[in-house]
């Protein structure tokens, strides 16, 4: 599912580079956390999955497409084919739940009826279809971020993106968001999941991929965090 | 995308940038309106062309007794006359040639100034003979002149187009600056779309940022943007359209032409033949300073 070969990332006004000849392989299905401190290059490196950067050296490579190499005109087709949930939510103020999630199918141009069908079904899975036409502004973090992965998950894409999803959210919320990417994960969405939320990934007990100075300094399956000390 | 929900965002848009889009639209209805102006006084001073064009005349005034230019020697002789008129019938641009003798210029000029004083001191034989010379197109004028100002028996040549052609000048003048502060005006409706839509995009990056990250076309995250400042400069263009139709008909046919009935006005033709041009100038020039704008600020 994805690839990375031999990849390195200079940015211009840095003398190290962020990604440094990183080798990595992710197969359909998995779910991987990122971790690693701040500047350890997981954002970069999420960052070449959505094609926001080129790799300097390397090639990247997203279901068979080598990401790099993308022409600007098909990166939209390309991020469609992608959900993405962030730390901050990103829901826009002024419409509902419901239209957040729509609005995802919207800018795709999906029909009313499509979208008129799928919505009650994605927000029941999230846990939200009572409060479907409520603001972001009246929900709480843990559900508002349930609204965003709703939104990430609508049109159903192969590649989950996760950056530090519960990055603003207590403990107990945390869980249940990361119970709902479990779900995801099983319908045979690939979820990639930077973060550093101990205790999460402890929890997991999934595949754990973490960084260094730009440099994967361990790859372990059913790993623990806390096993190189942070 | 469905049709609804981009009229949605349109819509959306241009009432959180209330300000900027009344700005937008007056600005384009300004220099459209003037840019109306110039090409309504382009037509006016083409349609006032060619109707006095058509009626005015070259005269080549004949020598008289008391001539005095170095062509006379005295009065013309009927030898020299003909030669003039041989010489007429040679050149192109003649349709046809007038013969007015001193006696009926007199008579002309007596009837024009019946019961004037200054019928007293003009003898009959002051007033010279002339060829009245009406041309296929008054712009040739220098192939009549050059041909025939160093003839013997001929005086003088006058060409009535140049009395016009210093009114044209003036109207032509105007139509220049008319033209000069449209331009400007154009100039600062683009300067003003790039600033709406560089507020606009900024306090909509959350936005775009996330019809982006879900996979938008670049179009369709621009397409919002671009068709509000086509919504405003339509509006713009309307506004003036109205202003250029309303001048025509209260000010053109209402007060100028029943009161200057020698002067032909424009028609309503070539009023309306300008529309279609505002409106193509419009959007053109908001589109195209819309589409640059956001090709630097929303960068896909």
């Amino acid at each position: 599912m994805i690839n990375f070969d031999k990849v390195s990332k200079q940015y211009k006004n840095s003398n190290t580079p962020a990604l440094n000849e990183i080798d990595l392989n992710i197969e359909q299905g998995e779910f991987v956390f990122l971790v690693g401190q701040s500047g350890s290059g997981k954002s970069s490196l999420l960052r070449l999955l959505l094609k926001e950067e080129k790799p300097t050296s390397g090639t990247v490579t997203v279901d068979g497409i080598n990401v790099g190499k993308l022409p600007n005109r098909k990166v939209p087709a390309f991020r469609r084919s992608m959900g993405i949930v962030f730390q901050d939510f990103r829901l826009l103020p002024g419409k509902t739940v419901f239209d957040n999630v729509a609005f995802g199918m919207e800018v795709i141009g999906k029909s009313k009826k499509e979208i008129e069908q799928r919505i009650p079904a994605i927000l029941d899975l999230v846990g939200l279809d009572e409060k479907a036409h409520r603001l972001p502004s009246e929900l709480s973090g843990g559900e508002q971020q349930r609204v965003a992965l709703a939104r990430a998950f609508v049109n159903k894409p192969k590649l989950l993106l996760a950056d530090e999803p519960t990055g603003n959210l207590d403990p107990s919320t945390s869980v249940g968001i990361m119970k709902l990417l479990d779900r995801i994960n099983r319908t045979g969405t690939t979820i990639v999941m930077a973060t550093h939320d101990v205790a999460i990934v402890d929890q997991m007990r999934k595949r754990i991929v973490q960084m260094e100075n730009g440099n994967i300094i361990r790859d372990q399956e059913r790993g623990m965090y806390g096993h190189t000390g942070h | 995308m469905r049709l609804s929900f981009v009229s949605k965002e349109v819509g959306n848009g241009l009432r959180r940038n209330f300000t900027m889009t009344v700005a937008l639209i007056v600005s384009v209805a300004v220099s459209l309106s003037l840019v109306g102006a110039a090409l309504l006084l382009s037509a006016q001073v083409d349609r006032m062309k060619g109707y006095w064009y058509d009626k005015i005349e070259v005269s080549i005034f004949l020598c008289g007794d008391s001539s005095v230019t170095y062509t006379c020697t005295g009065s013309i002789t009927i030898e020299q006359r003909k030669n003039v008129e041989r010489i007429l019938d040679t050149l192109d641009p003649v349709q046809n040639v007038f013969y007015e003798s001193s006696a009926d210029a007199y008579a002309q000029f007596k009837e024009q100034f019946a019961g004037s004083a200054i019928l007293a001191n003009i003898s009959p034989d002051a007033l010279p003979a002339s060829f009245r010379v009406k041309l296929d197109n008054p712009e040739n004028f220098e192939q009549v002149a050059s041909a025939l100002q160093s003839v013997q028996g001929v005086e003088s040549i006058q060409d009535q187009r140049k009395l016009l052609d210093r009114f044209f000048q003036i109207l032509k003048g105007l139509q220049s600056f008319a033209l000069a502060i449209a331009l400007a005006m154009l100039f600062v409706t683009v300067l003003l779309v790039m600033n709406t839509i560089r507020v606009a995009a900024f306090a909509r990056r959350r936005e775009t940022s996330i019809m982006r990250s879900v996979g938008a076309s670049n179009m369709s995250i621009r397409l919002p943007f671009i068709l509000e400042a086509a919504v405003a400069a339509m509006l713009g263009s309307t506004l003036a359209t109205a202003g250029i139709l309303a001048s025509k008909y209260w000010l053109i046919d209402a007060r100028l032409a029943p009161n200057l009935t020698f002067i032909p006005f424009v028609t309503w033709n070539e009023v309306l033949v300008i529309v279609p041009v505002l409106y193509l100038v419009g959007l053109g020039t908001t589109i195209l300073a819309a589409s640059v704008t956001l090709r630097r600020y929303l960068k896909g």
